[in-house]
């Protein structure tokens, strides 16, 4: 990043530090908000609801068939099983990987992306290139997570146009076989539930 | 056309690179928390749903200039200023000018966690019978229409197959307009690389979108 850019982006936060406070204060005196509520907000989505929601998920359904079974049947209520559920993941798929066909979720429109199980949305899933790119060339944004897949592995793209919320379920990585589940949770990245990166690989 | 969507950005070329950035990175300056949560204590305030709140982003005229918390920012003021909430004298004051005006619910502090876990779920029952089964061939519609859609510009006119049945849900173009829920059946729709992209596709892809009923026509087996 340049200087110039750096002191540009210095500026406009000082601004946009005034004017975010300007709004918060007429709302709260016009009584549409409680000043108290947003510091909930943020602590929920700063503390308590992140990817690790969704990486019990998916070490979940690698250590129990049956999970699995009830994630391809109804996502939504297996998920909401394990205590993830509500604003942002109301009706939730689940994008199973193999070694045929490996998904990618995007939201070309705005920046829809399943809250409950893998917290706000990284700063990339909501920039112009990644929203542009992901649909035509998953390939080459897998090449800037420095993915590469196998020539013969279908790439799957997956536009989040309505409400559904998708949450990609990896490959379980080879050599992780007698793993508890809390160990392959900590295999289970943010990124590998998007489809734009795989699980870790258990260190020898 | 005088409604114009500035987010539609799906093939667009020249866009740059992605970024990667680690997982614990969420806000990049204090006040983008700030900005998120009087976004969501608002929108629980019951004024607007999130379609009219993806419809006001969207025609941002500087939409493609302002970071994504900014544009939460300038939609939230337009929203308050469209329904006569704050208007534009109290924002540069800093303070409230003028009456408050009804809200059909403030969420307390208390509240918080019961409200996200609830939700806003789209899900309707409806009387009438899904058009498209499983494995049916469709089009998606090539006409553009005069305001806010789901329907992407990338996958206008193109044939794809039915994959899933998503159930019926709110439809979104009516319910950003303040035309009311309108439920339609919502399919999941698969296209090849090829139909969307012709010769430029890159091989061996596929892609799936969520389509509502009216974005479909039926094609010939």
């Amino acid at each position: 990043m340049s200087h110039e850019h750096h002191d540009h982006q210095h500026s406009e936060l000082g601004e946009m530090d005034l004017r975010v406070r300007a709004l918060e204060t007429v709302l709260a005196q016009k009584g549409y908000i409680d000043p108290a509520a947003l510091d909930v907000l943020i602590d929920t989505y700063q503390t308590q609801i992140g990817p690790r929601n969704g990486a019990r998920v998916v070490a979940h359904a690698w250590a129990d068939p049956a999970f699995r079974d009830w994630l391809r049947r109804d996502a939504t209520a297996a998920i909401a099983s394990l205590g993830y559920s509500g604003r942002q993941g109301e009706h939730m798929v689940v994008l199973e990987n193999t070694p045929q066909r490996h998904h990618m979720v995007v939201c070309t429109l705005c920046s829809c992306y399943p809250w409950p199980v893998l917290g706000l949305p990284p700063t990339w899933y909501k920039s112009a290139p990644y929203r542009s790119r992901a649909v035509k060339d998953p390939r080459g944004v897998l090449a800037d997570f420095g993915v590469t897949l196998p020539e013969g592995t279908e790439i799957r793209v997956v536009d989040s146009t309505a409400e559904m919320r998708y949450l990609v379920l990896p490959m379980r990585p080879a050599g992780s076989d007698g793993f508890s589940e809390e160990q392959l949770v900590d295999l289970v990245t943010r990124d590998s539930m998007i489809g734009t990166g795989l699980p870790l690989e258990p260190s020898r | 056309m005088s409604y114009l969507s500035h987010a539609d950005l799906g093939g667009r070329p020249n866009l740059g690179r992605v970024l990667p950035e680690p997982e614990g990175e969420l806000f990049h300056a204090d006040w983008e928390p700030r900005a998120l949560a009087v976004t969501l204590a608002m929108g629980a305030s019951g004024s607007w749903n999130i379609d009219a709140s993806r419809a006001a982003r969207e025609t941002l005229p500087d939409y493609a200039h302002l970071s994504y918390y900014q544009i939460w920012i300038a939609a939230l003021e337009k929203l308050l200023a469209e329904r006569q909430l704050v208007q534009r004298d109290e924002l540069v004051a800093g303070h409230a000018l003028h009456p408050s005006k009804p809200v059909a619910r403030v969420l307390k502090a208390a509240d918080v966690a019961t409200a996200l876990a609830k939700g806003s779920p789209t899900e309707r029952a409806i009387a009438a019978p899904a058009r498209f089964q499983v494995g049916d061939r469709v089009r998606t519609r090539s006409e553009r229409v005069d305001h806010h859609t789901r329907l992407p510009g990338y996958a206008h006119g193109r044939q794809g197959v039915i994959e899933s049945v998503q159930g019926a849900h709110v439809f979104a173009d009516s319910h950003a307009q303040g035309l009311g829920e309108k439920p339609q059946w919502l399919y999941r729709v698969v296209f090849s690389g090829t139909e969307l992209w012709g010769a430029d596709a890159a091989p061996g892809t596929s892609l799936a979108l969520d389509a509502w009923e009216s974005y479909l026509e039926p094609l010939p087996e």
